[in-house]
């Protein structure tokens, strides 16, 4: 009964998770062309600047000087379902360099610059033109970061459990003291009193996890310099496969209870038959929770990193609409309020990190609550 | 690449390294440092509530130990009360027995003077007697011719010896 309710819900996800991109893709195109269309005019393209410094690409850009672009190539896997048009091979794995910095096509391959698709990988026809994309599975400098941030992660966590191992009747010491303070934040603050005593210590790996990873990422995402510095929790399919942990593990561990409040919600017949209003509105609750964890998280982190760099943008702007003196004028009234935003951003770290790790916390909660 | 739009290949990428993350952090380091923290507070806890037993037990020692002083100190009065009405008694009895010891040596010694009196007397009187046999044999040498003489002389005699 658990198991079908469970199946039944899922597919009434996957259907509104599919409608997202949609909707999201016709926002995403209006910004950008809105962003573009005010700086066009200028030799700078501040729009641009701070589309590309926000959002991931195929190869990590280190420093330019001039025309002389340095970045670290990442990655490419690609799969398309026309091997004709590719030298007769459907998978392809080859390394970003190969494009050079877009400006150049391989094996029936470009980063496209048509709006569409703007930055992303396309398939070329026979004819030279832009004909769809193929399967990406690129490791693309935000996964190249995850993977980064990962292995910090696990080194600081395995070395942390090493120790407290060891120190078994000693005080702790060193990271172990940085670092069990804020486990037993999670525990006690978060865990405890959302999930309750009999329950939550089997959601403590993942609350944990999920913390430490969003924690980690934020702060490595405000580090301006590789091997850190790209934007991974203001990304959406981060944030996106973060709530989806959450949204599943809530599902599968909702109990009878839980799932007769969605289904059978205790309120007059009326608002249950003949058109279920009630049932509907529980069930888009159960989906908006999921996609708001992963909204706020991405707007946040995303806003944090914009906001950022307009204001490092504002000195060219002002140098290239008034020279080079305007520039160096309101240079440090722009680093001001960048060091500002900065700051508010390592707050703001620690709150998503929270607020994220919370609310999964009260999700699952509620979830696996006894009927009262 | 689009803002807004989830990225088929990073959702992918994302998926499998945040799953493996989650389990190798949850094998090698959440249980690992939950199960010390646990143990840290178990052992705290334990160690407070047998701190505290300590406490209650030095206490009830020190209760103890005050009782055992207050009943030595007692015990000592009690100690020096009896051995000095003890000595109280030995120095009487001892007084006692010497003052008896001396009553009885003067009584002894009054007997044997007064023995050694009668004793005296007796001889004094038998010298005494053999003296007046002397003196009357004397005398009765000297007044043979003399019979009133004679027998004047023996009774002044006798007299003078009845004095004594």
């Amino acid at each position: 009964m658990l198991k079908l309710s469970a199946g039944i819900f899922l597919i009434f996800t996957f259907t509104i998770f599919a409608a997202v991109p949609v909707v999201a893709e016709d926002t995403h195109s209006t910004h950008e062309t809105h962003v573009t269309d005010s700086t066009t005019t200028e030799s700078f393209n501040a729009g641009k600047f701070i589309i590309e410094h926000v959002s991931d690409s195929y190869d990590w850009h280190v420093v330019s000087f001039g025309d002389t672009h340095i970045s670290i190539p990442l990655p490419i896997i690609l799969y398309s379902k026309n091997p004709e048009w590719h030298n007769d091979k459907s998978l392809h794995v080859f390394m970003s360099s190969k494009f050079h910095h877009g400006h150049s096509d391989y094996e029936g391959f470009r980063i496209s610059h048509e709006k569409a698709t703007e930055g992303k990988i396309v398939e070329i026809d026979a004819a030279g033109h832009e004909a769809g994309k193929p399967f990406d599975l690129s490791m693309t400098k935000v996964v190249a970061e995850i993977l980064i941030s990962v292995l910090i992660i696990l080194f600081v966590f395995i070395s942390v459990a090493s120790k407290a191992t060891k120190n078994v009747g000693k005080a702790p010491s060193g990271l172990q003291n940085l670092i069990e303070p804020v486990v037993l934040f999670i525990r006690d603050q978060v865990a405890r009193p959302t999930i309750g005593d009999k329950k939550y210590e089997k959601y403590m790996p993942f609350l944990l996890t999920l913390f430490f990873f969003i924690l980690f990422e934020n702060f490595i995402g405000l580090i301006p310099f590789p091997p850190f510095g790209a934007n991974v929790s203001g990304n959406i399919s981060v944030t996106m496969v973060l709530a989806l942990f959450t949204f599943f593990i809530t599902t599968f561990s909702g109990n009878k209870h839980y799932w007769k409040e969605i289904y059978n919600p205790d309120v007059p017949w009326w608002l249950k038959f003949p058109i279920p209003l009630m049932p509907i509105v529980e069930l888009t609750g159960v989906i908006t929770k999921p996609f708001v964890l992963m909204v706020r998280l991405f707007a946040n982190m995303m806003a944090g990193h914009m906001i950022i760099t307009v204001f490092v943008s504002l000195i060219f702007i002002f140098s290239s609409l008034m020279g080079t003196a305007a520039g160096f004028g309101v240079s440090p009234l722009s680093i001001a309020f960048s060091v500002f935003i900065m700051l508010l951003d390592v707050l703001v770290s620690f709150i998503q990190a929270y607020v994220f790790t919370l609310l999964s916390a009260l999700y699952i909660g509620m979830a696996t609550a006894e009927h009262h | 690449m689009g803002l807004v739009t989830p990225n088929p290949g990073t959702i992918f990428w994302m998926l499998i390294i945040f799953s493996i993350t989650l389990f190798i952090l949850r094998k090698f380091a959440w249980k690992p440092i939950l199960h010390a923290l646990k143990d840290r507070e178990q052992s705290i806890s334990t160690a407070l509530i047998s701190a505290e037993e300590a406490k209650r037990e030095v206490a009830s020692l020190k209760a103890d130990n005050e009782k055992i002083i207050i009943e030595a100190k007692q015990e000592k009065n009690i100690i020096l009360k009896e051995a000095r009405e003890m000595k109280d008694k030995i120095v009487a009895e001892a007084r006692e027995k010497a003052m008896s010891e001396s009553s009885k040596g003067i009584e002894l010694a009054k007997q044997q003077i007064e023995a050694e009196k009668i004793a005296a007397i007796n001889d004094m009187k038998k010298q005494m007697a053999e003296l007046s046999v002397l003196i009357a044999e004397k005398v009765i040498r000297k007044e043979l011719s003399n019979k009133a003489e004679q027998e004047k002389m023996v009774n002044g005699l006798v007299d003078e010896i009845k004095l004594n």
